[in-house]
């Protein structure tokens, strides 16, 4: 059980199926991907000069940055390209509802 | 060398290979080939392709006419032959007109078997033999018809795709309980449905048919039982019979077909025979691949070397319903191991006899299909037949023995290519183009690329593919967006895998998709790079930048006074001039697009796509006291006439009004120079990263031709460049020669011109999607998006916009 807080971010129809879309949550700001594999959240900046990574390539499992296409795994926010990699948080789909629930620096890990 | 002539009788697959084989070993014999079709030689086997790609019967055709001018063959088109007198050596033609021959050679093919149905000869029934059908077809579908196929065979499910890609409804009625018994077993068979169900085909297994219904021409089918099955037009695709009757008539010895012996010759001195006519040692062949070893026997025998065929090992590299198979040898037998996944498809099969291998069968997935056809004709001994399946999906083109045949087109075998490197050629492109291997339908190509660099110790040319992922190259995939008429990128995507795991190619292939769709694709923006999917240019902020089109760099002082208030209205970082004679805004926010679109009230520049950019221009001679030509004019004319199309990468292009070039011309993809009395036409022009002076392709009296030449060259390019290529990458590596020819050939020229006009046409400036939006948030994030009324989770933090930027 996660013990973080459970926003709702937009409207599962708010994004377009195999793209990403950016919302702001508890001030951080966040990706959020409606993937052919499923939803799935990351931070919005790409670690390496700050590109909107919700404005990426998205694959079944991966999104590229649209500035120098570093890529991340949707699922752990794994660099696959080198680097740093960026926090993947939880999302769900509740009734046609898109939830996230903040993971990583500043808030408290899953239980 | 021999002084008299060889005179061939036929005009379809096995007469056009004996022509080559011969002429390849012998320049100068006299050769005279007599078809009885009124057309070039064409390739009979892709007939339903046509059906498929909607393209004209003359793009099955093997060589083009030059060809045998070239070869000094001499064609007799739509001539038949009527009789042989062996003893005399003569041929009778139609019209009574003799002939003498010093050796003939009879490949007169096959023809459909027409069962003896009641109904059989009513309008509405008819073969699946040549071109004519294709059209009796195309017609029926258009029409609504329903369609019957009798024959759920090799050749009735070639007829029945080719009927399904039309749209029409079709049923595939089968005599026995499985499709394709003589190449495949049970489980691959079965494996074909969900190919055949998602094409809308209905199969029927096990039934016969007894008659053909209908009065004044075919209604339907009565299949044994007494079920009965409408159809507007019937197909019958049974099976074929060698084409004897003429050899039989002359007296030669004909049992299922003209029979030979090892050497190819009839009972008959000076008569050989080769093909789907010929019977050698009690077998008749059907297929490409045994009729191309008999064609380069039967040369060898014509020109006085003694040779022993032994007979072929059948097989077959297809496409049924779409799906890749190769059949190989025997389809079932004692030991088998099999190795099937029905998701995805594929099934893979090995078959021994005597602990050697004997047969294999290779659905949806084709790896190793050299190897194990390699490993069958020399009836390899396996010890453990599963291992052998899984290792021949790992071998590359490299563990190949010299024999494996690479390119089934051309008949070129490992071993020729092996040679052509050794001989020098250190670059795929060089040896495709000794050895034409991959130059067919070019599904080869990444094999013999592969097989090329390993040659090479491994460090040779990066293989071009579309898809690295998946290894896919643009032609693999362009061959199965064809076939199967995809609009999609998702369909592709489920066909094939494409810009599943990495997704980068995704861009490349929505090029590909539209380009082969001539812009009348099912559009999918998430395959799109953002640029395209809000067009406009991301800068490094985040943020985009905003350049409408300027025609020719001529703007006027109302467009310049909106720009100016909507540069302050937007609060836009900097105004600024660009190198291609227009203007940037930069610093716009992606929500702001389509309002600052509106404002500034002109179409967009395209300079965030990979699309005709600018065409710059110099004054000319309207202003300039040196002028020789209307650049201005010119330039207009040629942005507007390219205005909106995407190309594989951005074509940068130039006018100048005379030779001392202030648009840069010599320096674009495509430049524009008035000299005297006329326009020289650049090519492959780069100032970039590199510098190249354009090629001078054309110098021509008018702009009329400039632009036609022009836009040849554009279409082109579009059609045949990898994803990415510039133009001065394009024109080195296809060669000027090659892009003059096209432009010369007033056939091909035109064929390209229409194709443009037909992409053009479908379409509009992308930034009137300010009223019309793909989706409600093409241009915005989720701030703000509305809450539910009723919130059902613990919490609900909406974020203020303004903390947003």
């Amino acid at each position: 059980m996660s013990t973080a807080t459970a926003t709702y971010v937009c409207a599962a129809a708010d994004v377009p199926l195999g793209e990403g879309r950016a919302v702001t949550v508890e001030g951080r700001r966040i990706a959020i991907f409606n993937a052919p594999t499923g939803w799935y959240a990351l931070d919005h900046a790409c670690p390496h000069r700050g590109g909107p990574l919700a404005d990426g390539l998205v694959s079944d499992s991966c999104v590229t940055c649209p500035l120098h296409e570093r890529r991340f795994d949707l699922a752990t926010g794994e660099a696959l390209t080198g680097g740093d990699g960026v926090v993947a948080h939880e999302v769900e789909v509740r009734d046609g509802e898109v939830i996230v629930r903040l993971m990583g620096p500043g808030v408290s890990a899953p239980g | 060398m021999s002084s008299h002539g060889i005179t061939i009788v036929g005009g379809g697959i096995a007469a056009q290979a004996l022509c080559e084989e011969v002429r390849e070993r012998d320049a100068s014999v006299p050769l005279k080939m007599i078809c009885g079709e009124p057309c070039l030689p064409y390739d009979r086997v892709r007939l339903s392709e046509i059906l498929v790609s909607g393209e004209e019967p003359e793009a099955l055709t093997l060589r083009p006419a030059e060809w045998y001018e070239d070869n000094a063959v001499r064609l007799l088109a739509g001539r038949r032959v009527e009789g042989i007198d062996a003893g005399f050596g003569r041929l009778t033609l139609d019209g009574g007109e003799t002939l003498a021959y010093h050796r003939v050679v009879l490949a007169t093919g096959s023809r459909p078997l027409m069962p003896p149905l009641p109904g059989i000869e009513l309008p509405g029934v008819i073969p699946f033999r040549d071109p004519a059908h294709c059209e009796a077809i195309r017609v029926a579908a258009a029409a609504g018809a329903r369609i019957a196929v009798i024959g759920g065979g090799l050749l009735g499910l070639e007829a029945a795709y080719g009927v399904a890609s039309q749209g029409a409804r079709v049923s595939v009625v089968h005599l026995m309980d499985r499709l394709m018994e003589r190449q495949l077993d049970d489980g691959a068979a079965e494996l074909l449905r969900p190919a055949m169900e998602e094409l809308g085909v209905e199969v029927l297994l096990g039934r016969q048919t007894e008659r053909i219904l209908g009065g004044e021409r075919a209604e339907g089918l009565r299949l044994a039982g007494g079920e009965e099955l409408p159809a507007d037009l019937v197909v019958v695709s049974i099976g074929i019979r060698a084409e004897a009757s003429l050899a039989a008539a002359a007296g030669i010895e004909v049992d299922r077909g003209i029979v030979v012996d090892d050497a190819m010759r009839t009972s008959a001195p000076g008569v050989w025979a080769v093909g789907e006519c010929a019977e050698h040692r009690g077998t008749v062949y059907g297929l490409v691949a045994p009729i191309r070893e008999q064609a380069a026997v039967a040369a060898r025998s014509l020109l006085g070397e003694e040779v022993a065929y032994e007979g072929s090992l059948q097989w077959a590299k297809l496409k049924v319903m779409g799906v890749d198979v190769v059949s190989i040898g025997v389809p079932e037998g004692a030991r088998e191991a099999v190795v099937a996944d029905a998701e995805a498809p594929s099934y893979r099969k090995l078959v021994l006899a005597e602990g050697r291998a004997v047969g294999a069968i290779l659905l949806g997935d084709t790896r190793g299909s050299e190897d194990l056809l390699a490993a069958i004709a020399a009836g390899e001994e396996v010890a453990d037949p599963l291992e052998r399946l899984a290792a021949s999906a790992e071998a590359s083109a490299a563990d190949l023995p010299d024999a494996a045949q690479i390119c089934n087109c051309n008949g070129v075998c490992k071993g020729a290519i092996v040679g052509a490197v050794e001989d020098g050629c250190a670059t795929a492109r060089e040896v495709m183009a000794t050895t034409r291997a991959g130059t067919g339908c070019g599904s080869c190509k990444s094999t013999v690329i592969e097989l090329v660099a390993a040659l090479n110790g491994g460090a040779a040319e990066e293989p071009a593919y579309l898809c690295p992922c998946r290894r896919q190259t643009r032609e693999d995939l362009a061959a199965v967006i064809r076939e199967r008429g995809l609009e999609a990128v998702s369909e592709v995507a489920a066909a094939c895998g494409t810009g599943r795991e990495c997704g980068q190619c995704k861009p490349a292939l929505a090029y590909l998709v539209s380009e082969i769709n001539a812009n009348r694709h099912r559009e999918e923006r998430a395959a799109r790079f953002i640029n395209d999917r809000v067009h406009a240019n991301i800068q490094n902020d985040g943020t985009f930048s905003v350049v409408p089109r300027m025609y020719g760099g001529v703007t006027t002082p109302e467009e310049l006074r909106r720009i100016a208030d909507a540069a302050e209205r937007y609060q836009v970082r900097m105004v600024k001039v660009t190198g291609g004679q227009r203007i940037d805004l930069l610093g716009v926010r992606k929500e702001d697009l389509p309002a600052i679109w509106e404002d500034i009230g002109m179409p967009s520049g395209h300079a965030y796509a990979k699309a005709v950019r600018t065409v710059k221009t110099c004054v000319g001679r309207e202003f300039c006291r040196f002028g020789l030509g209307a650049s201005i004019d010119l330039g207009v004319r040629l942005e507007k006439e390219w205005e909106g199309l995407h190309t594989p990468a951005k074509v940068k292009s130039g006018v100048s009004g005379c030779p001392r070039n202030c648009a840069e011309a010599t320096i674009k993809d495509i430049g524009i120079v008035a000299i005297e009395g006329g326009w020289q036409i650049r090519v492959g022009g780069a100032a970039g990263s590199c510098v190249r002076e354009g090629d001078l392709l054309a110098t021509v009296d008018s702009a009329d031709e400039v632009v036609r030449t022009a836009t040849v060259v554009l279409q082109y390019y579009r059609e045949n460049a990898e994803y990415k290529e510039r133009l001065y990458d394009f024109v080195p590596r296809v060669g000027l020669e090659a892009i003059r020819r096209v432009v010369q050939d007033p056939d091909e020229s035109a064929a390209l011109l229409e194709r443009f006009r037909i992409a053009k046409a479908a379409v509009s400036d992308p930034w009137l999607e300010r009223e019309a939006r793909y989706h409600p948030r093409q241009f915005s994030d989720l701030d703000g998006a509305a809450a539910p009324a009723e919130t059902p989770i613990d919490a609900l933090l909406g974020p203020p916009p303004e903390a947003v930027r």
